[in-house]
């Protein structure tokens, strides 16, 4: 396999992998958060402005870790920089 | 596939660009301050008042009292900067019916430029409620070998804050953008609608985090409280 081969399996597995494996654990983390949250507004209905803003920052933070890993797929998938080089590479040889 | 309003270039002049981003953010600051200029222009306290008022005092209301809960003393203090970032954010998520229209925060210079305007400001609202040393202060709180993780953590959030941002409107239009290509019409409106719930809930966040990072810093330690003897009658 040629470098270009290499570099562009190594990036379309990376971005398969960082997508599906980044997400499981907010996923799992964000439900947790919500039963926890409902198991208290079922406890203490009057609190549940505070309970709900909570919630929503809350989930907001496990939100981003998933965002982190959908934003380096994207990069590897469109704006992959090891691929750039090498096409530029490429088609500077065949203009040779 | 464009990942960004950034690449779509209206007019270039050697190192100066005017792109889509540039574009869609003066857009949307022209409509807030012209909107509300014309608006405000007739503020009265009487009965009868236009409905567009009502909805700014809505607006300004709740702005408030979400600052205030968030254990902020003085919303008033902090109600412009929060209040203009959450404005700002919702309504270039808003904007999103409009076709042709991108929202400029699916641009990571935009979301990093509202980010280092939170970073600049948490110190500037600190040191103005507790003086230079007592800001300085905060950072060395339970001990002095929590100096460097405080500071790791301000940098930290601030990324965070950006990125945030950036990955949830930018994952909004590009899902909307891959659908088109693949079942158009009725499927892709279903997706804006999504776009428009994540990018109002995502206003709300960041401005809520913003606020409770200004809380952090201008939150006065107590002093440690002596015992006391409780005397029984």
């Amino acid at each position: 396999m040629d470098n270009m081969t290499l570099i562009a399996v190594a990036s379309i597995a990376t971005a398969g992998f960082a997508t599906s494996i980044g997400c499981i654990a907010p996923a799992l983390g964000e439900g947790r958060a919500v039963a926890t949250a409902l198991t208290a507004l079922a406890q203490q209905p009057d609190a549940s402005a505070t309970i709900t803003r909570t919630l929503f920052v809350g989930l907001a933070m496990i939100e981003s870790t998933a965002i982190y890993c959908f934003v380096v797929s994207m990069i590897l998938i469109f704006a992959n920089p090891f691929w750039n080089h090498m096409i530029a590479g490429a088609a500077a040889a065949a203009a040779k | 596939m464009r990942l960004s309003p950034d690449q779509l270039i209206f007019w270039q002049h050697g190192f100066l660009k005017l792109n889509a981003t540039i574009v869609f953010t003066w857009g949307v600051m022209l409509v807030l301050a012209v909107g509300a200029k014309l608006i405000t222009r007739n503020l009265t306290t009487e009965h009868q008042r236009s409905r567009w008022q009502d909805l700014l005092e809505i607006i300004v209301t709740a702005i408030t009292t979400q600052i205030g809960e968030v254990g902020l003393k003085n919303p008033r203090k902090y109600l412009s900067f929060l209040g203009t970032i959450f404005l700002f954010v919702a309504a270039s998520a808003l904007c999103t019916v409009i076709p042709g229209y991108e929202p400029p925060t699916a641009s990571l210079s935009t979301t990093a430029a509202l980010a280092l305007c939170v970073f600049v400001a948490v110190p500037l609202f600190g040191i103005g409620e507790l003086g230079i040393g007592g800001y300085l202060k905060s950072y060395v709180e339970p001990t002095f070998i929590m100096l460097p993780f405080n500071i790791i953590s301000e940098v930290s959030r601030t990324l965070a804050l950006a990125v945030r941002l950036f990955g949830n409107m930018m994952s909004g239009a590009m899902i909307i953008a891959i659908l088109l290509t693949i079942t158009p019409f009725i499927f892709p409106i279903v997706m804006t609608l999504l776009g428009l719930l994540t990018g109002m809930v995502q206003a709300y966040i960041f401005s809520i985090l913003a606020a409770v990072y200004i809380a952090a810093a201008t939150h006065k330690p107590k002093p440690a409280a002596k015992s006391e003897v409780v005397p029984t009658a």
